[in-house]
């Protein structure tokens, strides 16, 4: 046992780390230590400058563009991307619906959406929820009728992050109303400048519209962008929520965003000190190191259980899922914490990193901090909350 | 990177595995603790002879070169069993400072008795006033010619009451919480000045209060060098702490086990109560801290061999913080969701969960570890 990285992987280390800080733009760099808000142009810019050096989609099938690398190699690219901090690539498209089209799909639909999704020529947002359907996923209503050589389409899908910018959205919707609800899902891909898509945005209690409401109206949809076999789609839905299990405890966005609160509490003063100096406020820094340090210890125990290329999907998912959110919420609250009475002027304008015109109120890096906070309670929430993930754990690891 | 255990560490886990599925049972435990020092000497006899007391010693001086991981291995196996033998007083801890303050005459002489499992060491290093402060020792050394006299008075010295020997630390020099100026001495546990009062502690093991009155130690006694021995007590200790780790783990998995069983089998309102989710959440909480502690005792046990003092250090009292709050979060919660049954002494869980408690304590609680990650600026770089 030597749980260190060996030479080769350190040296991998060393090539990643050496790529990302030669090829991650300042611009958006410097967005993501602010905490400013990255749109879609940077996504779209740094997944293309990945897609030229071959490292757009390393996890894939090598002959889509995966790299091949070892899990553990895997783990190291993700948690460099993160520690950059770079934006992390569109998760619907990487690794959410291009895992499934590789594991599911036509050769057709292979060849036509991969590559688009490697170099996000296609940008993809998820079709899952319902307002009635949340953590109760199976009872989802959104119906598709076979009509011919295509199907129709009607209802409405929510929570949908980032459909405003969205060429395409994957779905599950009912294909048979007739059998057991886990049996009558299918997995479709549509189109949204289908008629009758329409988007209509969610505000969010930060204030930032990163969800929205899809409606279908009697959406055309050919059958040829059914994924797999019709009312197989929730086996193909347990396999993408399952599938997460090297980015989802997200070890390097935390690590970075620790230095980052170290950074603002050296320049913020409690009384005659500095607040890093502050006993009560260090502690609690150091305590969530240490829940982090576990959360990293975990991690990488869960990637050697998976270096023989095991593609399962692992309910020790679920602990990483539950302490990565936990973890990711505290720093949140002690960034917010760092600013004091300066996280309360709402100031959404200087969140958008492109259009600053106006000085700030408060120290310049306070106005992101409070919304981040809010934001990022949505973590024990999205992919099956951390209440899911407990009774996962207690059916699949305890059998209780 | 590799988590995987080497063929010969798969063979250690089975043997020792198989020595308490046979020997260590709830009601055998109860006997051995009725023993004279509370322990099972017969049972030392075994261990002598799987090698486990020889394990961490070099072979030059009659051990089996074993590694933390090693020790690992064994002390989360006797973390399990709840077992109540001086392993850790004995070989871990005081073992540990005799390897890296030792002679090599010193370590020919005594190795081969503790291997052989006819001689218990115990280190005698905390006072009443010390807490969890290793360099705050009261006791002094006086110079007495070639050797020293001793005076003065050590506290929860694990086994103490049972040892052979002792391994006392005693000021040579400097005020009471001074780094420099502290040494090592070996004493026989029957030499004139000594007198021990030992006792059980609330983990069901051993512990004495020793007082030394005008102890004489002449030069073979003195360990390493007088005044400089702070550095390997903060070493062996580090060591001791990644492997009561271990034992921790040991312990807090079998508390779940044995809590999942319960909730499958007990019933109340006409099904098991395992059925009911705010049970399951619990047990679910259950596993996680004990999976972050098992992650942390595996970073122990890497970083126990580690020789940068500073880093050493911090990564394992970063482990023990989250062990100690994982053990008393999953004792806590095994007891709370036995309910009654629980909370009785001829039930095994409220066992493991003193141990876990009493191993938060040992050597600084999670608390204590925090403030002094804390001050040593975290574990990450800003």
């Amino acid at each position: 046992m030597d749980l260190r990285f060996n030479d080769e992987e350190i040296a991998f280390r060393d090539e990643v780390r050496a790529f990302f800080n030669k090829n991650l733009p300042e611009n958006i760099r410097r967005k993501m230590v602010e905490g400013k808000k990255v749109g879609k142009d940077d996504i779209v810019t740094w997944q293309r400058i990945l897609n030229k050096k071959g490292w757009a989609v390393p996890h894939w099938a090598k002959e889509w563009g995966g790299t091949g690398w070892s899990a553990v190699k895997q783990y190291i690219f993700l948690d460099e991307m993160q520690q950059a901090p770079a934006p992390p690539p569109l998760q619907f498209g990487v690794y959410m619906v291009g895992p499934v089209i590789i594991a599911f799909g036509s050769e057709a639909q292979k060849k036509r959406f991969l590559p688009r999704i490697a170099n996000i020529d296609d940008w993809w947002c998820q079709g899952f929820s319902e307002p009635g359907s949340g953590s109760d996923l199976a009872s989802l209503k959104t119906s598709a009728k076979r009509v011919g050589d295509h199907y129709v389409v009607n209802g409405q899908k929510t929570w949908t992050t980032l459909a405003q910018y969205a060429d395409w959205i994957f779905c599950l919707v009912r294909t048979n109303s007739e059998a057991k609800k886990q049996e009558g899902i299918s997995f479709l891909l549509i189109d949204m400048k289908s008629p009758g898509v329409t988007v209509r945005p969610i505000q969010t209690i930060d204030g930032s519209r990163e969800v929205n409401e899809v409606f279908f109206d009697d959406v055309k949809v050919p059958v040829e962008n059914l994924i797999g076999e019709e009312n197989k789609g929730w086996d193909y839905a347990k396999f993408l929520l399952g599938n997460e299990r090297f980015g989802i405890a997200r070890v390097g966005l935390s690590k970075e965003r620790i230095r980052r609160l170290k950074e603002l509490a050296a320049l913020e003063r409690v009384g005659e000190k500095p607040m890093i100096e502050d006993e009560r406020f260090r502690s609690k820094i150091t305590a969530v190191e240490v829940e982090l340090k576990a959360l990293e210890m975990t991690q990488l125990r869960v990637v050697a259980a998976h270096r023989n290329g095991s593609n399962k999907p692992d309910p020790a998912s679920s602990i990483l899922k539950i302490k990565g959110s936990e973890i990711q919420q505290t720093i949140s609250e002690l960034l917010f914490e760092v600013v004091g009475p300066y996280g309360l002027p709402y100031q959404p304008a200087q969140i958008d990193g492109d259009r600053v015109n106006e000085p700030p109120i408060g120290p310049d890096y306070a106005a992101p901090l409070a919304p981040t906070f809010f934001n990022w309670r949505k973590i024990s929430i999205y992919g099956g909350s951390n209440e899911i993930q407990k009774n996962i754990i207690a059916k699949a690891i305890l059998g209780l | 990177m590799d988590f995987e255990l080497s063929e010969e560490q798969r063979l250690l886990k089975e043997s020792v595995g198989r020595l308490l599925a046979d020997r260590y049972g709830f009601e055998q435990r109860t006997a051995y603790m009725k023993e004279p020092g509370g322990f099972s000497r017969a049972l030392w006899k075994q261990y002598a002879e799987l090698g486990l007391l020889a394990l961490p010693f070099a072979e030059t001086d009659g051990g089996l070169g074993g590694n933390p991981v090693d020790v690992m291995i064994v002390m989360e196996a006797f973390g399990s069993a709840l077992v109540l033998e001086p392993y850790f007083a004995t070989v871990v801890l005081a073992g540990g400072v005799l390897r890296h303050a030792g002679s090599d005459k010193q370590r020919a002489e005594i190795v081969p008795k503790i291997a052989g499992g006819s001689l218990l060491l115990a280190l005698a290093h905390s006072e009443r006033q010390s807490r969890y402060d290793l360099a705050d020792v009261a006791m002094t050394a006086k110079k007495d010619g070639a050797g020293y006299v001793l005076d003065g008075a050590k506290g929860i010295v694990l086994h103490g009451d049972s040892a052979d020997k002792l391994i006392v630390s005693a000021r040579v020099a400097g005020k009471q919480r001074d780094r420099d100026g502290i040494g090592l001495f070996l004493i026989d546990a029957k030499a004139p000045g000594v007198s021990i009062r030992g006792y059980q502690t609330v983990d069901g093991l051993h512990a004495a209060e020793i007082a030394l009155s005008g102890v004489k130690v002449g030069p073979d006694g003195i360990l390493g060098e007088p005044g400089k021995a702070l550095p390997v007590i903060e070493r062996a200790v580090d060591e001791a702490m990644a492997a009561l780790c271990a034992e921790a783990v040991g312990a807090m998995t079998v508390m779940h086990e044995v809590t999942i069983d319960y909730l499958k089998t007990r019933k109340q309102f006409g099904v098991p109560i395992g059925n009911f989710q705010v049970l399951q959440h619990a047990a679910a909480d259950m596993l996680i801290a004990t999976e972050q502690a098992r992650s942390m005792a595996l970073l122990a046990a890497m970083m126990a061999g580690e020789n940068n003092a500073v880093e050493r250090h911090k990564s394992i009292a970063a482990a023990k913080i989250q062990i100690g709050r994982s053990g008393r979060f999953v004792g806590k919660t095994a007891t709370q969701l036995h309910g009654g049954i629980g909370m009785t002494m001829e039930y095994k869980v409220g066992h493991y969960f003193k141990r876990a408690v009493a191993i938060d304590i040992l050597f600084g609680d999670a608390d204590h570890h925090l403030a002094a990650l804390t001050r040593m600026g975290g574990l990450l770089a800003a």
